[in-house]
């Protein structure tokens, strides 16, 4: 199975070494390893992430979706146990580099989470949180006018604009995740990571999720995990699938879903296993 | 017989009504009806019916006989007159009630020929180990017999009354064994008023303790105006002059509040920031091995007792502050041996680990999220904490300081021998002041009359504390629900 593994990778490797002359690979991993204590829980994955597009990752529960999410702005720091191997690049710059400093990353490459987890705050002081500790702001104004815009493209300016003193938490599920979303571009990113942005929600704010990812991948780069087959189809230009750890094959999302060449894929997506 | 047998044979029968009520049910198990409970709630249910009503009568019987028993020895006592040789009644109904308890002591045949005065008997009691007060009379010592006599008859008939309820109990729960006897209801119904029970004990020992404090005040108020009380600015009791006519003294409270007060206050001024933010390092930055050290060993300093602590600031604290602050002035010392700053150093010291090992539990109880958003924002550690997990963990740590902040103010030991027992009123912390817990103790010791002023003042000071502390209670509950009602 290793061998049939490494066999796809070097396609999907070939693959993204003929990437349109204009697409500009923003992220690259390269035998990207990560370990959990003693368990290994990602084997030498080998990802590109494309400019101004989304890339989708599928696979079974426990496959390494999150931890590799994780790897690529560094909140796998943030536990004790995980230790990374491989290399991973932003703009061609090593990440794991000893001399980038990882809060300049992570305003880089901002994340959203599973669960919508705004601040116990205002809406505007979730929103403003990020610019606030990045000095992204000279003045009030400024900062009014980031918060502002940063609901608009977030696409819940219209909702909350008579209330955005009131606290985050009192809003709607669906409206918590859009906010975490503000929160994120406020910072000015130039990759979002989200990790199953929409399994909390109900269809009609999923919905509204997706059409607002959709939007953004004009200024962002985007990688989300997800669960759903129809949404990774939906919003996504690329697809990788991952499978116990290993990337079992990655390419436009089109003919992942139409002609898979690897069979696990096949089965994974008509709903056979997982 | 004493009550202890019977009590013991009460339990007795209920284990057996545990073991035969047990048998019974089980034997119903897996019949054509299906049981409603289980052959164990069966059984607990003939233990309860055959122990609960058997000893809540023996208590009742034997507060009522107790009642019966006093009226009984009166009714015999010659009646009290200006020149009887005990001239008080209780004191007289006290000293029969000894000698009882004395003679039961002595064998069956020294009983018998009992001599008639108590200047023989005394010797013969005084053999048994039994010291009583001289001016008990010879007439007593019939009734004392009698005494015993009536206590014997009254305690046989109440055991044997309470033996016959628990076999009727025990009876009435075994047989009542049937597939659908609702055992598990009646079980679960005495549980309910069991725990109902030891809630409303609880409650009303609060109440009865508030109540006979509150009693009290007010007779140390009827001798001491209000006003004197709470704004004098002079706490000068005069113990020397009690009794004689004008020398109430002054009961000035300001002064001791006051210390207790800026005691209380220098102490959280050490305790909070260093407990907060050692409990800042442990949840935070700790790694598991060094918290897995730290942590018991913090919570070692909370079981030291607070007096060794005051021996430290005593021996060891204040003198060496005197001496720091007569080398550093070339002479004159600044800092007495007892004061303010030493009490509230080391009442500080004291309380880290309470404020450190709540505030660890409140912040380790932010959900990981909260983090997780923070940091994947570009947040560095100390900027989540500040400006994330600390105004999460806001309504805990308030509830935490206040906490901590009743215990300083509660706290004698420390203060007695650190800052000293005179009652000063001064800004300075280097001075020596007291508080009010140090003053109720001062109050209530010594051989004094209970009665007068200078000792009912401390019913008055325990109030004024009682009080202190519930109005903090209070602030802080407002305080976390204002905080609550912004954010949720
Ligand atoms: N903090 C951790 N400590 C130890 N093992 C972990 C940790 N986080 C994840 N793992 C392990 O790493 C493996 C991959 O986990 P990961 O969370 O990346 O899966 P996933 O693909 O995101 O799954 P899901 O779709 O259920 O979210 C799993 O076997 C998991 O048990
Ligand atoms: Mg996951």
């Amino acid at each position: 199975m290793n061998i049939m593994t490494e066999q796809k990778l070097e396609q999907a490797v070939g693959a993204s070494m003929t990437a349109k002359t204009n697409e500009v690979i923003k992220m690259q991993g390269r035998k990207v390893g990560v370990f959990y204590g003693e368990k290994q829980a990602l084997f030498d994955v080998e990802l590109d992430i494309r400019q101004n597009q989304v890339t989708a990752l599928i696979g079974p529960s426990g496959c390494g979706k999150s931890t590799f999410l994780r790897c690529l702005n560094r909140m796998n720091d943030t536990i004790d146990s995980a230790r990374v191997t491989g290399k991973i690049t932003l703009d061609g710059e090593d990440v794991y580099d000893p001399k980038i400093d990882v809060v300049e990353l992570r305003a880089r490459v901002g994340m959203v989470f599973q669960k919508p987890n705004p601040f116990p705050k205002s809406i505007y002081e979730n929103v403003a949180y990020g610019p606030k500790i990045h000095g992204l702001a000279r003045t009030k104004a400024d900062l009014d006018a980031i918060v502002q815009s940063s609901l608009q493209k977030a696409a819940l300016w219209n909702e909350v604009k008579d209330r955005v003193h009131e606290p985050g938490t009192g809003l709607s599920g669906g409206q918590q995740q859009r906010l975490c979303i503000a929160r994120a571009i406020a910072v000015a990113p130039e990759v979002i990571l989200m990790d199953e942005p929409c399994s909390a929600l109900d269809p009609i704010a999923t919905a509204k999720v997706e059409e607002l990812i959709d939007e953004l991948k004009q200024n962002y780069t985007i990688v989300i995990v997800t669960h759903s087959m129809q949404q990774a189809a939906r919003v996504s230009q690329r697809t990788a699938m991952f499978h116990l750890g290993y990337l079992v094959e990655e390419g436009a999302t089109d003919k992942m879903f139409t002609n898979p060449d690897d069979k696990r894929t096949q089965d994974y997506i008509t709903g056979r296993f997982g | 017989m004493p009550m202890t047998y019977f009590i013991a044979i009460i339990l007795v029968i209920g284990v057996v009504a545990y073991i035969i009520g047990r048998q019974r049910a089980a034997v119903h198990t897996g019949g054509a009806v299906k049981q409603h409970s289980r052959p164990h709630y069966h059984a607990w249910w003939a233990f309860l019916l055959a122990t609960v009503p058997a000893l809540l009568f023996l208590i009742v019987w034997s507060v009522g006989s107790s009642v019966y028993l006093e009226r009984h020895i009166e009714a015999q006592l010659p009646p009290q007159t200006a020149d009887s040789a005990v001239p008080n009644r209780s004191l007289e109904l006290g000293l029969v009630r000894s000698l009882a308890n004395g003679l039961r002591r002595l064998d069956a045949a020294t009983l018998d020929k009992l001599p008639a005065t108590f200047a023989e008997l005394q010797p013969m009691l005084v053999a048994k180990g039994v010291a009583l007060a001289p001016d008990t009379q010879d007439y007593m010592i019939p009734v004392a017999v009698e005494t015993n006599r009536a206590s014997d008859g009254l305690r046989l008939t109440g055991g044997v009354i309470g033996l016959i309820l628990s076999l009727a109990g025990a009876g009435i729960a075994v047989r009542g064994i049937q597939p659908r006897t609702r055992a598990r209801n009646n079980v679960e119904r005495i549980v309910l008023w069991a725990l109902l029970g030891s809630s409303t004990i609880a409650i009303l020992t609060t109440v009865g303790i508030v109540l006979s404090m509150l009693f009290e005040t007010f007779h140390f108020f009827a001798s001491v105006p209000l006003t004197n009380f709470f704004f004098g600015t002079v706490w000068d009791p005069r113990f020397a002059a009690a009794g004689a006519g004008d020398s109430a003294g002054q009961f000035g409270l300001i002064p001791l509040l006051a210390g207790t007060l800026y005691i209380a206050l220098v102490a959280l001024l050490v305790a909070v920031p260093i407990g907060l933010m050692s409990a800042v390092y442990m949840a935070e930055y700790a790694s598991r091995r060094v918290r897995s050290i730290v942590k018991p060993t913090l919570e070692l300093l909370a079981g030291i007792p607070t007096i060794v602590y005051g021996i430290f600031a005593l021996v060891t604290l204040g003198p060496f502050l005197r001496d720091l602050s007569a080398a550093l002035t070339g002479g004159t010392p600044f800092i007495q041996a007892q004061s303010i700053f030493t009490a509230g150093l080391v009442m500080g010291i004291m309380l880290i680990p309470v404020v450190s090992s709540l505030s660890d539990d409140i912040i380790t109880a932010v959900p990981r999220a909260m983090r997780d958003g923070s940091l994947g924002l570009g947040a560095t550690r100390s900027e989540t904490i500040k400006r994330v997990i600390l105004p999460a963990a806001l309504p805990g740590i308030v509830g935490a300081v206040l906490l901590t902040a009743s215990r300083a103010i509660g706290e004698t030991m420390i203060v007695v021998l650190a800052a000293g027992v005179a009652a000063n009123l001064t800004l300075n912390p280097f001075e020596a002041m007291t508080t009010i817990t140090v003053k109720i103790v001062n109050q209530l010791t010594g051989d004094l009359e209970f009665n007068s002023p200078q000792t009912l003042v401390a019913f008055a000071l325990g109030i004024t504390l009682f009080v202190v502390t519930l109005i903090m209670n209070i602030v802080a509950l407002y305080i976390v629900r204002k905080y609550r009602e912004q954010y949720e």
